[in-house]
């Protein structure tokens, strides 16, 4: 039988901000939530382990503070993570680990490979440059130099994202919240990464622009058979998008299981508690 | 005048100087810190290159400094005159006569020679600073080879003016490993730092950098597949007074007539041109 292979690996990523003690680097050290309450370290992942497979959308559920963003931050590179190994199935077949390359080749695996929307589109654009400028620069960052080239490829991704053209030498600081955030997912495809990391993309919009903006990332996942980490709060976002989901709690995985599943019939008591406050 | 050292700095500054050049030398278009020295004119208007200019200036040496391509000019005056004084060296508006040349916004017409060196007072030296504010950051981009900032400059100014739009300070790759940023000279001048047989240097005195072209250097300005480096055009233009048409050229107008006329910036090369030509 054919095992199909993850394209995504992270096997046991820690990341502690703070040097740790002799009290917290115990197995069965007594913490308050993520935080030592001797040594002031606070453990923001601990042990993580995720398997993404191609074309599929992983969502990661929790609260704030649960380790969600540092887990996103640490796989595009924003953050070093502490210990832990990731394998990329497009980088070297899968045979190194992507945490302990050299700057360059992170970079290269960054502009190449991913693709980041943040939830602030302060982080992912640069807000007084040109949208289409925006959306070139990881073209540029991953070795395109035909200036032709960049703006028809921009063009076609504004166009799909549903920005008129001929705002596209506007800055983004010039448009609403949802259509920056729509720059930044047409940024984040413009060098077609087989990975999409989607870190709360829709939290601080309001609802009929969430609808469109989730609306566009779930088209772009059937059309491109990209496959994304779609992080959030929020569990009707998570709902709609995500095949399998997995449920974090102080920097640790608490639960996993195909979405309907966690949503229905969730087994651990912070997720049971998460579910049932969905109004 | 006793009062001085020779050339003004102290002995030991002067060695710390030459030692952040012979290290800019050593690494075409690297940025070598320096620290940058008080010295009797503000920073921003030429600290940099007079500070080289000084430690390297020798009892033999001869002086030729150009602001705006104007060698009279007030800045360039009073730069060869603090020199001057504190040495006792012979200044220069001849080119072919300086063996050292100081210099912002222009190389001089005149092609340089072995025997020379073109110091150049840069004002902002960092080509990434415009797209990374943090020097942390730029440093390691640098070491990493990582350039696409420069190019998203070059690209944002097509998409805002069909063209790059960069008239000075257009950045360049050093022996294909550098991208530095050739100090405020306009984009005529790039070619001239490319396989130059003078050594050029370049000093920022706010931001405390040196660094340097070594004499046959590859010297590429940064382009795009389809939007290759052009340098200014004149076309249809000359100099009012020779009529040269391949040099550099300034836009006056006439305050009486209104009429626009041009003439050649580099005003020393002007100046030997028509005495040439009146056969002086």
């Amino acid at each position: 039988m054919h095992v199909e292979q993850p394209i995504l690996q992270i096997r046991n990523l820690s990341k502690q901000y703070g040097e740790g003690c002799t009290n917290c680097l115990q197995p069965n050290a007594k913490l308050e939530k993520n935080f030592c309450p001797v040594c002031k370290t606070v453990f923001a992942c601990k042990d993580v382990s995720i398997d993404l497979y191609r074309g599929e959308i992983l969502g990661i559920v929790g609260e704030s503070g649960s380790g969600k963003s540092t887990l996103m931050k640490s796989l595009y590179f924003d953050e070093e993570v502490t210990t832990g190994e990731g394998y990329l199935e497009d980088f070297n077949n899968g045979s190194l680990n992507i945490f302990t390359q050299s700057g360059q080749q992170k970079r290269y695996i960054r502009n190449s490979l991913l693709g980041m929307v943040y939830q602030n589109p302060m982080l992912g654009l640069k807000m007084s440059f040109s949208s289409i400028s925006n959306i070139a620069e990881k073209q540029i960052a991953a070795g395109n130099r035909h200036v032709g080239h960049m703006v028809s490829r921009s063009n076609e991704l504004l166009d799909q994202v549903n920005i008129p053209l001929k705002r596209s030498k506007e800055p983004p600081k010039n448009f609403s919240g949802g259509m920056q955030q729509r720059v930044q997912i047409a940024k984040a495809l413009s060098s077609n990464p087989p990975i999409l990391l989607l870190d709360e993309v829709t939290t601080g919009l309001d609802l009929s622009v969430q609808a469109s903006v989730l609306d566009l990332i779930k088209t772009i996942q059937r059309e491109l058979q990209i496959s994304m980490i779609v992080v959030s709060h929020d569990l009707a976002v998570i709902r709609m998008l995500a095949d399998r989901t997995i449920v974090m709690l102080n920097g640790q995985i608490i639960e996993q299981g195909l979405t309907d599943q966690i949503l229905e019939d969730p087994q651990h008591a912070y997720t049971q508690q998460l579910v049932y406050s969905l109004l | 005048m006793s009062k001085f050292p020779f050339a003004f700095l102290d002995e030991q500054s002067k060695k710390e100087i030459r030692r952040a050049v012979l290290k800019g030398v050593a690494i075409p278009g690297y940025q070598v810190p320096f620290a940058s020295r008080e010295i009797p004119i503000g920073r921003g208007w030429g600290t940099g290159g007079l500070q080289i200019t000084l430690a390297l200036v020798g009892q033999n040496d001869v002086l030729k400094v150009i602001d705006q391509g104007s060698d009279e000019s007030v800045n360039a005056e009073n730069i060869k005159k603090l020199v001057q004084k504190t040495t006792g060296i012979e200044t220069t508006i001849h080119t072919s006569e300086a063996t050292l040349i100081q210099s912002r916004h222009r190389i001089p017409e005149v092609p340089l020679r072995s025997d020379q060196i073109m110091i150049l007072q840069v004002p902002e030296p960092e080509p990434l600073r415009h797209v990374e504010r943090s020097e942390f950051k730029t440093k390691q981009m640098h070491a990493e080879k990582e350039y696409s900032g420069a190019y998203l400059l070059l690209f944002e100014q097509i998409m805002r003016y069909g063209q790059t739009s960069e008239g000075a300070d257009y950045p360049v790759y050093v022996h294909n490993r550098y991208v530095m940023n050739p100090s405020p000279i306009p984009r005529f001048d790039n070619p001239k730092i490319h396989q130059s047989d003078a050594l050029v240097l370049f000093g920022a005195g706010r931001e405390k950098k040196i660094y340097a072209v070594p004499p046959y250097t590859n010297v590429e300005s940064l382009a795009f597949d389809d939007y290759p480096f052009e340098v200014e055009a004149f076309e249809g233009k000359a100099c009012k007074a020779t009529g040269l048409t391949n040099v550099f050229l300034d836009e006056f107008t006439d305050e009486e007539t209104g009429e626009t006329y041009y003439l050649c910036n580099d005003t020393s090369y002007m100046q030997e041109y028509l005495e040439q030509k009146r056969g002086i």
